[in-house]
């Protein structure tokens, strides 16, 4: 009995133990835009086949998508897309071993904060 | 006389089944939705809210459909793995494996439904 335990072992320990700070909150929120971003592309796959399946379907779920409801969610991805993206970048760099000190990790943090919401707000206009 | 390095011998052996092509993966397809991530938005973004006959004409032309397909698969892709990483931290055992599975399943629909959804409205 090499392994009693197996399938039921304790989970590393996170969120709980740590002081919030802007490094571990931007990491969080990159998570969490990158999977909430699944509300957003099903909407989207949702959309492109009511294109295909006819006039009528596709104006049923463009006027959902379009709503006041779905255009809120459809922003909230468009931002999730470019905070996740800017996060995304900022991975690539630290994979190089770069940026890893405290004080660049903090200001790629604000860039990645500021950027996406300065990119939102620039995709929103040219739209 | 065995020509297996031990190495060789090992590998595949711990716990973790295989290497780095999780990550490499994550970094090959995150560089590529860079690229394909802006494209689609500002292809995308416009046409929504716009009548059918001119979505259909707009993703009937070769760059959009493409941008649009690219992106989806891709895209769908990289949440296959990347939300393989969030099970794995708060899902552990039976749960962790059927959720994974789960996930596999759902992003390749997706990916799939979408990517026949494109080639009907351009083809």
């Amino acid at each position: 009995m090499a392994d009693v335990n197996r399938g039921n072992r304790p989970l590393s320990p996170h969120l709980q133990v740590y002081r919030p700070q802007l490094t571990s909150i931007t990491s969080i929120l990159t998570r969490i835009t990158g999977n909430a971003l699944i509300i957003g592309a099903l909407l989207t796959v949702w959309w492109f086949l009511a294109a295909a399946a006819g006039p009528e379907y596709f104006a049923l779920v463009d006027g959902i998508v379009t709503s006041f409801i779905g255009d809120l969610v459809m922003l909230g991805s468009l931002w999730a897309l470019w905070y996740h993206a800017l996060g995304g970048v900022r991975h690539l760099i630290w994979d190089t071993g770069r940026g890893l000190e405290i004080e660049t990790a903090e200001k790629l943090g604000w860039a990645v904060i500021i950027g996406s919401v300065l990119l939102t707000v620039l995709t929103v206009i040219v739209i | 006389m065995r020509f297996l390095t031990d190495r060789k011998r090992a590998e595949g052996l711990g716990a973790a089944k295989s290497g780095t092509e999780h990550f490499w993966n994550m970094t090959v397809s995150s560089v590529g939705l860079l690229v394909l991530v802006p494209l689609f938005i500002f292809t995308f973004g416009p046409m929504l809210g716009e009548p059918h006959e001119a979505v259909i004409a707009y993703f009937a032309r070769p760059f959009p459909a493409i941008v649009a397909a690219l992106t989806l698969l891709v895209g769908f892709m990289h949440f296959k793995n990347g939300v393989q990483v969030l099970i794995e931290d708060y899902a552990g055992g039976l749960t962790r494996k059927v959720l994974i599975i789960c996930m596999i399943c759902l992003s390749y629909a997706a990916a799939a439904t979408g990517l026949f959804a494109i080639a009907r409205i351009a083809l």
